[in-house]
């Protein structure tokens, strides 16, 4: 019954959408105030509908309902409840459903707590957001519904790929989800401000918060996909250039971009015309982004089924969507008008340099993604991976690291150089402090690391500046948020930059009572044990592990699965202050020597420690900037009523 | 001292930095894939013409039965990788992943030596019994690809 009842929802979601996209369009056309006051309700009810439908399927699989196709595919009845509730979106109907269910909450809540945007305006909005959704609706009823049954249903169900068994799976695709979605309201923002003609200030405000909540869950799933890719592949890497990598990636450039662009248009009434492409790129980013993840046209782990009816029509959807957009864009962007003017030295161009250089790493980044889909296509087998990305992303990103020194310290509108100059010299001091600290192990580090280094260094001070000579009590919550935000870039870059300067590999078969020497570790290998756990059986090696002193035991593992049949290996990691010791069990050679992998890792931990500095800014400048708006909305009110002069 | 552009210009220049950034991005991106995109082999693809030496490719197929064999050093080993059409010998130093077995799919990521022998930084194996990387549907002799 669960099932029949969550397809029902569905259903009535799926005509609820159409139903708010033609009374945003009669009523606006017609200029029916009845009509189009009767659409914010049909967008609350819609995003509750497709919430219950998404709460029925959790429930199937809580249950664990075999007799529903998608559970028994997915589930069986010995998984942890932790993974039997994600597994509701570890898979390709899940998934799809869950991305609906964030677009049409998101309405909702637009529906419910958006006041400043003109009104017609954001029932303009609401409309474009109908459409996007109705796409996604047909998508799942028509070729991927998740409540199908099957008869009869199996004894046990076929699990889950145990690489996904990992509390990460639980938060990762709804926090990726949260930031794709959440650039799919600041794209309607951006088709409601075109349809109406109201690119304004105002309608930057409005969506700000969207572009600053997607892209504070984009910088939360990238860092937390980045670790687990470290910590569970056992492969020491913590970015592989992976088209599915690519595809958070490039929603999070573009995001990055319309973020600082939309200050501009929010606080100066410049860069409209730019900020609205920024807008529809970001969007596209999302939906090319779900395309190569989803549409099995990748293989990895997040590719469930390959299914090439579901690839065209994901792509249908794609292309109507970007091209409707980049249409709509062409036939209206004549009639906004240009905005304020700046100068060339001025925070405006420190912004407008981010956002090209942004705009050209994703450029690059979009190339390197697609071109093997291209070649593939003409028949070419080829893959494009690290030294191309390394390459040409490693130079642009570098200069980027410049410019986002200089940009805070700019002032609004125009600004002297030589005043610039001199509240540079600080960070130019740091970056010299560390090219003499980085001399004497320059020798054998690559280029690029040692530049990241140094300009980790300067971007470190420099960010802080802004906070130089203000009273730190009444800055605002927004400006403490881009500080932090653009000191964990300083912070990852280091991480970066020490990890690929000064990792230190061993690759080692050892007999037991054996040891080797890594960094500053001594790792002894005193043996192996059998480790058992829910659904798994293995072994774990056990190394002892000491520097001066102190001795630590670490157990790498290697895992069975029998539910499907799989072996994975299970690194361990020390963290210290100044880095981590990697280890990883590999196989047992025929003459009893266990094979290990060893990896000293100096400063790496900073690379997702700035990746959650860069979101807790996200953060800070979202509740301030939010809290802002709603403190001032209740003086006017206040004043309005008579309870202030 | 502040010279203040034309309205006009402004949006002008605007416009000719955005071209001006995105042909630059096209121009790096394909000036950077001549040089570094990896491409992937079949054995039957090498056997006339052999990839450059310094050139990083990949190779892909199945690794042949019986065909594995460890070196002193305990992490390395040599296998043959077969397309039913052709063989080619890889040497790997490292650890094998996982799924890595005798009989099973493989793309081994490195370049070729002069004697036609292939040199492996990286091994991926599939990852589950479920799907197939489309990359060895395509180039695997179809007797292959169906289940035994």
């Amino acid at each position: 019954m669960i099932a029949e009842t969550g397809l029902v929802l569905l259903w009535l979601a799926a005509s609820l959408a159409l139903l708010q996209l033609a009374m945003a369009i009669i009523g606006l056309r017609f200029d029916r105030a009845d009509i189009i006051s009767a659409v914010r309700p049909v967008a609350i009810v819609q995003g509750l509908l497709t919430a219950l439908a998404m709460g029925a399927l959790i429930l199937l699989f809580a249950r664990t309902d075999l007799s529903v196709l998608l559970v028994a595919e997915n589930s069986n009845v010995a998984k942890p409840m932790l993974y039997k509730i994600a597994g509701a979106w570890g898979n390709h109907e899940g998934s799809m459903l869950l991305w609906v269910t964030i677009l049409g909450l998101s309405g909702a809540g637009i529906a419910l707590f958006e006041r400043r945007l003109a009104e017609r305006t954001l029932i303009a909005t609401l409309g474009a957001q109908a459409l996007i959704s109705i796409g996604f609706f047909a998508f799942l009823l028509l070729s991927s519904n998740p409540f199908a049954r099957i008869w009869p249903p199996p004894a046990d169900g076929r699990g889950l790929n145990p690489l996904l068994q990992d509390p990460g799976l639980a938060f990762h695709p709804p926090t990726l989800y949260f930031g794709y979605v959440g650039l799919s309201v600041a794209f309607s923002f951006a088709v409601g401000a075109l349809v109406m003609r109201d690119v304004t200030p105002a309608f930057a405000r409005a969506m700000r918060p969207w572009a600053l909540g997607a892209w504070l869950f984009l910088t939360l799933g990238i860092t937390a996909g980045s670790y687990w890719a470290y910590y569970e592949l056992g492969w020491g890497g913590w970015w592989f250039w992976d088209p599915v990598e690519n595809a958070s990636l490039m929603p999070w450039l573009a995001a990055t971009a319309l973020l600082h662009s939309v200050t501009v248009l929010a606080t100066r009434d410049g860069l409209r015309a730019w900020t609205v492409m920024l807008a529809v790129v970001a969007f596209s980013m999302s939906m090319i982004g779900t395309f190569l993840v989803r549409s099995g046209v990748l293989t990895s782990v997040h590719a469930f089924a390959v299914d090439p009816e579901r690839g065209s029509f994901l792509l249908a959807l794609l292309a109507l969507y970007i091209g409707g957009a980049l249409a709509l864009f062409a036939l209206r962007i004549g009639s906004v008008r240009q905005g304020a003017l700046f100068d060339p030295v001025s925070r405006e161009a420190g912004l407008v340099l981010n956002n090209l250089l942004l705009s050209v790493i994703l450029g690059v980044v979009l190339i390197g993604t697609l071109y093997p889909l291209v070649a593939q296509g003409m028949g070419v087998q080829l893959s494009v991976g690290k030294p191309f990305f390394d390459k040409t992303i490693g130079p642009v990103a570098l200069i980027l690291m410049v410019a986002l020194a200089f940009g805070p310290l700019l002032r609004w509108r125009s600004d002297d150089p030589r005043a610039l100059l001199r509240r540079m010299r600080a960070p130019v001091a740091a970056a010299l402090f560390a090219l003499g600290m980085l001399v004497p192990f320059a020798r054998g580090i690559s280029v690029l690391p040692l530049i990241g280094l140094i300009l980790a260094a300067a971007l470190a001070v420099a960010s802080i500046l802004p906070l130089w000579g203000r009273n730190l009590r009444r800055t605002p919550l927004f400006t403490w948020g881009m500080v932090i935000a653009h000191l964990g870039v300083a912070v990852a870059v280091a991480g970066m930059a020490s990890e690929s300067a000064f990792t230190r590999e061993r690759l080692v078969a050892l007999h037991i009572g054996q040891g080797v020497q890594v960094g500053p570790y001594r790792v002894g290998f005193a043996g192996v044990r059998p480790e058992v756990g829910d659904n798994w059986s293995g072994i774990g090696g056990v190394l002892t592990v000491s520097r001066g002193g102190e001795t630590v035991t670490l157990i790498p593992q290697q895992r069975y699965f029998s539910d499907p049949v799989t072996t994975t290996n299970e690194s361990a990691i020390l963290t210290v202050a100044d880095g981590q010791l990697y280890t990883v069990l590999g196989e047992r050679n025929p003459d009893g020597r266990w094979q290990l992998r060893l990896w000293w890792k100096p400063l790496v931990t900073l690379i997702w420690l700035g990746g959650g500095m860069m979101a807790l800014g996200g953060l800070l400048a979202l509740i301030g900037r939010v809290g802002r708006e709603w403190r001032t909305k209740r003086r006017r009110r206040r004043i309005e009523m008579g309870y202030l002069p | 001292m502040t010279s203040r552009m034309k309205p006009k210009h402004q949006r002008l220049v605007l416009a000719c930095l955005a071209l001006f950034a995105t042909l630059g991005a096209g121009g790096l991106a394909l000036s950077a894939l001549k040089d570094e995109a990896a491409f992937f082999y079949a054995p039957a693809d090498v056997a006339g013409d052999l990839p450059s030496p310094d050139r990083a490719v990949r190779l892909g197929g199945m690794v042949e039965k019986g065909s594995v064999h460890r070196l002193g050093d305990g992490v390395s080993m040599n296998f043959v990788v077969t397309d039913g059409k052709a063989s080619v010998p890889v040497r790997f130093t490292g650890v094998a992943p996982d799924l890595f077995r005798e009989g099973s799919g493989v793309v081994a990521e490195g370049h070729f030596r002069p004697d036609g022998s292939f040199a492996a930084d990286n091994l991926l194996a599939k990852h589950d019994e479920r799907y197939m990387p489309p990359q060895m549907a395509g180039k695997m002799a179809p007797e292959m690809t169906r289940p035994q």
